[in-house]
């Protein structure tokens, strides 16, 4: 093969890299490098100019120590589920893939602890640990196929994150290679630690950007006893919206607070065909799980609280195929919605749960000033939506709509106390406004801390922080 | 070898042919990696995985990289079994994408001449050709009866043949003589009143080399009730043509089979092997460009249906239906369930046969490997699939694998045969295994004893 060097690998470099990780595991084929240049963020892509995966922590520390000296960037990458283009490599340099690093290495049911590689999907991890009475609470929407690597550097949500948090919440401590090679352990099996700075959670979301991940110990909890799901349904948007405030100012946190709206239902139903009802404008997918006698007095009270809040109907899932065919539907939800029109645009805005019905409101008008149909579904339970615009790229005029009317939503957000993301990570796609949350000095200070971790920024250059007002568009390398 | 001159032409074609909605439908969510055969068995790499696969063929029309060997290469290792399709959220019809590129590329790549030879032969020379079946099968037969296969098998004369064919030599079934695959009916009345007017495909290598499997279709089909045609003029469904580039030759063959059956009055078409069925479902997409044929196209196909959902609605499973006890696993057609959406039928079936301790393997929706003639040509990678099924398939310690397409069923004889366990393991067509059972009962009630098919 030989010359098919790319522009930021020198041949030597490349040569120090394949004496690393064998010649096997590195890539830099066109075919090769093109199919790691995208993530799951629609409109982006660049080429990477090479492809590497590592066997073990020695390997990566390795890798940095040589891409540090030749400044070449280093992209960490999972299975490429995100939605911030995270895990694209915008200045090239090298996709670093963990297929060879993915074994739970321990699951200790003495400490609650399950100690695992990076590149565990997120799913395995939780049926295995479920198969010893216990349970990892995070769920991310694609957590069929996202790694725990990923989760952790993105710091990703899911359908339980109202009552049981986010990932950040199940991370004890953790194995990370630095940029100049230096490997650092955080944490680890302990439930109080006060020993200096929390690296812990300044890695976990930090995107790949200040260090790679390679290994992490999580906490577990015991798994609840038992759990129900609910449908309710509502001719009316906003009154769905109010019954989440309602639900919780009522002293209940369910494990599940989900929302859909019509068009996101329509949708679902297509691919899923569960029978959802696509009727009506509004559904809540509503859960409870603990103590048998907890769970079927809050599910009582919910359902009131709906009624009275105008549900045109609350129906209990008789099964748990049947709660389990309602939780996958809400998880498919924005990949089916790409069934409208080709280019899918899902955001992220995030509220306090009490501002949910003004900004579902505020997103409608939104939406309609700017003659754009949007979706929206979500997390209704911690305020995380996800207005979602169908559209086509190739539309160059709407486009430009599409990206006027989510800058006002973001305003929006802000102005009622949110954020510009919930759960997706900044990434590419939201740094130009992060700002906008942080203030200057916020945004001197993470910079500060970037620049201390990786002073030749080889770490995924190109994220978080933004480099100009750029926003949509192409790239590619 | 593809030289710069082919890449540019494929690539044109690329741009010209490739339906651009279609591949801008992917929103590489991911969701298909974990149901995809390849990207598991190769190591969770990208390149092996309809994303990776979309976005490779996306960018050589948007002209981002030319269709290189490494493209060519990971088009052909996909094994077609569209299991991408059914989990799918955005509904990307990825089968007609994958069967478009692969034509595009066949058509315009120079190969080399045995390669060409062996493909005209077995595209356009015998496949279409159902005398010219007949005749190889015979062939095979006399191979079979004569003693040749015996002293061939001893003298180690096999070996001048690659493993692949090797392997295949040694589970090919018994195959019927010339004169039994002549007698071919073309209708059948049903025992008692008629139900339903059924016609039935025949296809080419279900009526020669499991000629014994149409049978006993022809015979569950009067069982449930039907009325059976079977028109003389049809042909093989072009599936393998189809998967294989050779549209063209596909789209002929299509329309000999819509003119064979479209006079016909009948509620349904019914077919018995997964890979033609679906090939025939979506005989509407392969003609949509078509104007003459695309309406006439859409009346076939609304009528495909398969053998297990016709028993299903006749109430075949209500009848008496006996096996000696045994333990049964269904390892589905890949295209009965992804394309013609098939699953639950022949399980419902199969449960209903007392005798029957039918358990579920893992995986059981996975491809087997068999893929039409992908374990000829991918040998290495069909044999690493074919080596987790079987695992799977112990685990059930199932002493029968049923299956509802020839392919599959070979390459489960292939596995049985690969792990030893030919002693105690069989695999048998889901046809054969009800008549099986409904003989069974039969016989029961006669007070005979029980046969079983092999």
């Amino acid at each position: 093969m030989g010359e098919r060097v790319g522009p930021l690998i020198p041949n030597e470099a490349k040569k120090r890299l394949i004496q690393v990780v064998g010649a096997e595991n590195y890539d830099d084929t066109k075919a090769g490098r093109l199919v790691y240049s995208y993530d799951a963020t629609p409109q982006f892509q660049s080429l990477p100019d090479a492809v590497i995966a590592p066997r073990n922590t020695k390997e990566v520390a390795e890798i940095a120590k040589i891409c540090n000296e030749y400044r070449i960037p280093i992209v960490p990458r999972g299975s490429g589920t995100n939605l911030c283009a995270g895990t694209c490599p915008v200045e090239g340099g090298i996709v670093l893939l963990f297929n060879h690093m993915n074994r739970i290495l321990e699951i200790d049911e003495e400490n609650l602890t399950a100690t695992v590689q990076p590149g565990v999907v997120t799913l395995d991890l939780a049926k295995a640990v479920e198969e010893k009475g216990l349970f990892y609470p995070p769920d991310p929407g694609s957590m069929k196929i996202s790694t725990i690597g990923g989760n952790i550097s993105e710091n990703s949500g899911g359908l339980r994150g109202l009552k049981y948090g986010v990932t950040r919440d199940y991370v004890l401590g953790l194995e990370v290679v630095l940029a100049n090679g230096d490997v650092v352990r955080t944490g680890g099996k302990l439930a109080k630690d006060v020993a200096g700075y929390d690296l812990t959670r300044l890695f976990v979301g930090s995107e790949g950007t200040l260090g790679i991940v390679t290994e992490a110990t999580l906490k577990l909890i015991p798994m609840p006893e038992t759990k129900q799901t609910m449908l309710a349904l509502y001719q009316d948007l906003e009154a769905a919206a109010r019954s989440v405030s309602k639900i919780i100012a009522n002293k209940i946190i369910p494990a599940t607070l989900e929302f859909l709206d019509q068009p996101t239902l329509e949708v679902v139903e297509d691919f899923a065909r569960i029978g959802l009802p696509t009727n009506v404008k509004a559904v809540l997918l509503i859960e409870q799980d603990g103590p048998k006698e907890v769970v079927e007095r809050d599910m009582k009270k919910m359902a009131d609280i709906c009624r009275a809040e105008q549900a045109v109907s609350v129906q209990l899932a008789g099964s748990e195929e049947e709660a389990e065919a309602l939780r996958t539907a809400r998880r498919a939800a924005l990949s089916a919605l790409a069934r409208l029109k080709p280019t899918t645009i899902l955001e992220d805005a995030t509220v306090p749960r009490s501002e949910i019905a003004k900004m579902v409101k505020a997103i409608n008008e939104i939406a309609e000033k700017y003659q754009l149909k949007i979706c929206t579904f979500g997390h209704a339970g911690d305020g995380n939506l996800h207005p979602t615009c169908p559209t086509d790229a190739r539309n160059r005029e709407e486009m430009e709509r599409v990206e006027r009317a989510f800058e006002e939503i973001f305003a929006k957000a802000i102005e009622l106390g949110g954020t510009i993301t919930g759960e997706h990570g900044v990434g590419v796609m939201k740094a130009p406004y992060l700002e906008w949350k942080l203030g200057p000095a916020g945004i001197a200070a993470m910079k500060a801390v970037k620049q201390a971790l990786d002073p030749n920024n080889i770490m995924n250059p190109g994220k978080v922080f933004a480099k100009s007002t750029r926003k949509r568009v192409v790239v590619t390398r | 070898m593809t030289t710069k001159t082919e890449q540019a032409l494929i690539q044109k074609a690329f741009q010209e042919r490739m339906d651009e909605d279609e591949l801008l439908n992917c929103m590489r969510c991911g969701f298909c990696l974990p149901s995809c055969p390849t990207y598991i068995e190769s190591g969770q790499q990208e390149a092996q995985s309809p994303r990776g696969r979309i976005a490779l063929m996306k960018a050589v029309v948007d002209g981002l990289i030319e269709p290189d060997e490494d493209v060519e290469r990971t088009l052909s290792l996909c094994l077609g079994c569209r299991a991408c399709e059914s989990v799918c959220p955005s509904g990307v019809r990825y089968g007609h994408l994958l069967e478009e590129a692969r034509d595009i590329i066949a058509q315009h790549k120079k190969m080399p001449l045995p390669v060409r030879l062996i493909r005209k032969f077995v595209f356009a020379g015998l496949f279409p050709h159902q005398e010219r079946m007949r005749k190889a099968t015979a062939l095979l037969g006399w191979y079979q009866r004569s003693g040749l296969q015996t002293l061939v098998r001893k003298t180690g004369l096999l070996r001048l043949l690659p493993a692949s064919f090797r392997q295949m030599e040694r589970v090919l079934p018994d195959v019927p003589t010339a004169k039994e695959m002549k007698n071919r009916p073309h209708r059948l009345t049903p025992d008692g009143a008629v139900k339903k007017r059924v016609a039935f495909f025949a296809g080419c290598l279900m009526d020669t080399m499991f000629l014994a499997t149409n049978d006993a279709t022809l015979r569950l089909l009067q069982l449930a009730g039907c009325e059976v045609i079977i028109p003389p003029s049809q042909g093989c469904c072009g599936a393998l043509h189809g998967h294989g580039g050779e549209k063209e030759m596909a789209k002929e063959l299509a329309k000999r089979n819509i003119a064979a059956f479209e006079q016909l009055d009948v509620d349904y078409i019914v077919t018995n092997a997964g890979g033609c069925g679906a090939f025939l479902l979506e005989y509407d997409h392969l003609l949509k460009d078509d104007p003459q044929w695309r309406e006439r196209a859409a009346v076939f196909t609304a009528k495909i249906k398969d053998i297990s959902e016709v028993l299903v609605e006749l109430g075949f499973h209500q009848l008496p239906l006996r096996v000696a006890p045994q333990t049964v696993t269904y390892q589905d057609s890949c295209h009965l369930r992804n394309v013609m959406k098939t699953a639950t039928a022949p399980r419902r079936l199969l449960q209903a046969i007392e005798g029957v301790d039918f358990r579920e393997m893992q995986d059981a929706d996975r491809c087997c490997g068999s893929a039409g003639i992908y374990n000829l040509m991918e040998p290495e990678m069909s044999m690493q699939i074919l080596d987790h099924k079987m695992d799977m398939a112990k685990q059930t310690k199932a002493t029968t694998i049923v299956t509802a397409n020839p392919g599959c069923l070979l390459q489960m004889k292939l596995g049985i045969e690969r792990e030893g366990l030919a002693e105690n393991v069989r695999a048998v067509h889901i046809v054969d295994f009800l008549l099986e059972a409904a003989e069974g009962a039969q016989a029961e009630k006669e007070g005979t004893h029980l046969r079983q098919t092999s």
